[in-house]
């Protein structure tokens, strides 16, 4: 008898969706899909208004990493103002930014691992979910929640000093930032009293690490084989090959590793990336142009990062690169759940570059804003802690915006998460007549590998508001649980 | 017999007893204009009395009920109110109550004995629901404002803690006009408050801005040869008269940081409470 599995809300991603199974009379997975369901419509209601008005009003997508949509409209409007793109900026300009993003990245990739991943990893996929929650990793190991917690509050502290607010501040403006850093806050920052302060957040991260490297040690069978598939991975690199999450030059990699998108600047992004309309979701499927819909789609994020690029330019975190790369014999890594162990290489890079930063006079003095010759269209491309953001604005005569194209890291993952879904849809489910717990999980278990959106409210208080029904061939249900 | 009374009858009389009279009287009249001076000087420093909420006040002569509350250091919030323009009474906002009938502070003078009722539990409600009309009425997204935290309407609703507004948003159709090369006109921020109209003139006394339509399709727009002259530091002033978002000076968005903006320094009106 076929079956239609439904997992509805699988909470929010820019809102909200689902997640269907189709089975076939054998109990064999026929088709799934991650529905997107919600229409948000940022591109068409910032038609009309003043250029300047994007970095703060379309920020307004997300409340857990606005910074990143904050800083890509900016930087788009960088090239609108006549500021250039990514060097063109005055030194307190760019780096005042890139504090502000580093933190970003810290706090963000903390409110991931700690609050939204920790819980699977340390009582298990299975484990009752009254248990499998932020609250119960308190209870159970309350250093590592604090810790979760004073990390994240650091990074936020460093967005407020940067951006004037921990969530929708309005620190980039056009060509450059709105103010420095006192002396005060750069001491704080570096100086504090424990913990927050930089070197207690650096020795933090590094213990975060060990604790996955550990769990991945006794777990590896799960770990490397879990939602794993091959597949290319894009996002920016410094031009010298590094690791940069501000900025740099475009580049893709198939899953052995060769390029297939050559360093080539994202102001042409048009000529490289197309963007597919499915009719089942609003969410598009982006892919390569050369490659085409069927095998263009790519891979962002912590994973695609860390498979693209040469080095990371920070000792600590190019030490624990060199052990991540040995692991895969320096070939790209596709494996899903490797996914947070290159995000947690990603918070102690992010802790390095903030005490670097910190340490930058630059910081409490200088020119705040460059502008040159205004140009009509601009693109502004950054690294969200979820993987690479495009922004693309057009502006008229009169400095309205005409255009905007918005690819958020997460429409970037879109086929990849479709596929981790399928892939566990077809490891759990084939042949099953009732649904579990764990089966339901273990669907967000892959989902929240790339985005902790979709999992907040349901990791947030153990209340998993996740509902699965089975559908026989005619429609007739013949199972639903509810957590 | 009074001077104004002596006054009035020289300027009744018939010219050939004027002629007469303008000759005999010159070094009376003289005397009169002196005392004249002196009693309308003894006036100007005699001040009105007059309380507000049982408080006793002092005002000029002539002087309105808003402006003399301000110079006593109490604060009657408005919002169309510029001191030393002419008011328009226009926004209602300082709605006080004397005798029982409610009146707009910034148009009514101060009359000797007056009590004024300000802060009292059924005035806060009724200037409450008219800065929630303001809100509903326009489409102000303060998350995206440029004037956000310098925006009297925005420190208004903060003032009176209004969590949401209890009217359906109108949502009107309102046009942003961008063609000008220093100021930008966003419709849908605008209160009609008229303090553009009535503060900003030229040589000539021609307002920069009028009002143009009619009922509720009412809007203010902007000469267009003025427009197309204005000096950065013109635009700049215009910008910071306007109580809300809908006059901004073109590319001035957001450069002053979170924190050093004018309402997140101190509470509106806390200034002037402080002022006794």
């Amino acid at each position: 008898m076929a079956k239609k599995i439904t997992i509805e809300p699988v909470t929010r991603v820019e809102g909200h969706g689902k997640v269907t199974i189709h089975l076939d009379d054998n109990g064999q997975v026929t088709q799934s899909r991650l529905h997107i369901v919600e229409f948000r419509g940022f591109e068409r209601f910032v038609q009309g208004r003043p250029y300047w008005e994007a970095p703060v009003l379309v920020q307004r997508l997300c409340g857990i990493c606005p910074v990143s949509h904050h800083l890509a409209a900016a930087k788009a409007l960088d090239v609108i103002v006549g500021a250039g793109t990514g060097e063109g900026l005055t030194p307190t300009g760019e780096k005042m930014r890139r504090l502000m993003h580093y933190g970003q990245m810290f706090q963000s990739h903390a409110l991931h691992f700690f609050h939204l991943v920790s819980p699977d990893l340390l009582f298990g996929i299975d484990a009752d979910p009254a248990i499998r929650n932020v609250i119960g990793v308190a209870q159970k190991f309350p250093d590592l929640a604090v810790q979760g917690v004073m990390m994240r509050k650091y990074g936020q502290e460093i967005i407020k000093a940067t951006a004037g607010k921990k969530i929708h501040g309005t620190g980039a403006i056009p060509g450059g930032i709105n103010k420095h850093l006192t002396e005060e806050e750069k001491q704080s920052f570096l100086n504090g009293p424990d913990p927050m302060n930089i070197d207690k957040m650096i020795e933090w991260s590094h213990a975060a690490l060990e604790l996955f490297k550990g769990y991945h040690k006794e777990n590896a069978g799960l770990i490397d084989s879990f939602a794993a598939f091959d597949s290319s991975h894009l996002s920016l690199v410094r031009k010298d090959g590094a690791l940069d999450l501000y900025h740099g030059v475009l580049r893709a990699v198939d899953k052995d590793g060769n390029k297939i998108l050559h360093d080539v600047d994202y102001q042409d992004y048009l000529k490289y990336i197309g963007e597919e309309v499915r009719d089942w979701s609003y969410m598009k499927f982006p892919y390569l142009l050369e490659y085409g819909k069927e095998n263009g789609w790519y891979r962002v994020g912590p994973l695609a990062r860390l498979n693209t690029c040469d080095f990371i330019p920070t000792p600590l975190a190019q030490k624990e690169f060199e052990i991540y790369k040995a692991y895969t014999n320096g070939k790209p890594n596709n494996m899903s759940m490797h996914m947070h162990w290159a995000r947690l290489i990603e918070i102690l890079h992010s802790a390095e570059m903030m005490k670097e930063l910190l340490n930058d006079p630059d910081l409490l003095k200088g020119d705040l804003v460059t502008k040159g010759e205004k140009q009509s269209e601009g693109v502004g491309l950054i690294e969200a802690p979820r993987g690479t953001l495009f922004h693309h604005y057009e502006v008229n005569k009169d400095d309205q915006i005409t255009m905007a194209n918005l690819i958020v890291s997460t429409t970037n993952n879109n086929e990849p998460m479709n596929l981790a879904v399928r892939k566990v849809a077809e490891d759990q489910m084939t042949g099953q007549a009732e649904i579990t717990e764990g089966m339901m999980n273990a669907c967000e278990v892959a989902i929240r590998a790339y985005d902790p959106c979709l999992s907040c409210a349901t990791h947030a208080l153990g209340k998993m508001p996740l509902e699965m029904s089975l559908y026989d061939a005619k429609g007739n249900l013949v199972d639903k649980k509810r957590s | 017999m009074s001077i104004f009374k002596k006054i009035f009858g020289r300027k009744s009389s018939k010219p050939k007893v004027v002629e007469i009279e303008k000759e005999e009287v010159t070094v009376e009249d003289k005397k009169i204009i002196v005392e004249e001076k002196e009693i309308k000087n003894k006036t100007m420093s005699e001040k009105i009395k007059f309380t507000i909420d049982g408080k006793e006040c002092l005002a000029e002569r002539g002087q309105n009920v808003l402006d003399a509350a301000l110079d006593n250091g109490i604060y009657i919030p408005y919002l169309c109110h510029v001191r030393g323009v002419k008011q328009a009474g226009s926004c209602r906002v300082c709605n006080v109550k004397v005798a029982g009938r409610t009146m707009t502070a910034c148009t009514t003078p101060v009359a000797p004995g007056m009590e004024v009722e300000n802060n009292t539990a059924e005035l806060r409600e009724l200037r409450l629901t008219i800065i929630e009309a303001l809100f509903v009425e326009g489409n102000h997204f303060c998350p995206s404002c440029e004037k956000s935290g310098n925006c009297e309407l925005q420190a208004l609703a903060y003032h009176y803690q209004m969590m949401v507004p209890r009217f359906p948003y109108a949502f009107p159709q309102k046009k942003v006009e961008a063609d000008n090369s220093k100021i930008l006109i966003d419709r849908n921020r605008c209160v009609l408050c008229k303090r553009c109209i009535r503060s900003f003139k030229d040589e000539n006394g021609k307002s920069y801005f009028a009002f143009t339509k009619r009922g509720h399709k009412l809007e203010i727009s902007m000469d267009k040869e003025i427009a197309a002259n204005l000096t950065d530091e013109k635009a700049q002033e215009i910008m910071d008269t306007c109580p809300v978002g809908a006059l901004i000076k073109k590319e001035k968005g957001f450069d002053e940081p979170i924190g050093s903006r004018k309402f997140d320094k101190q509470a509106i009106g806390s200034d002037i409470k402080s002022v006794v």
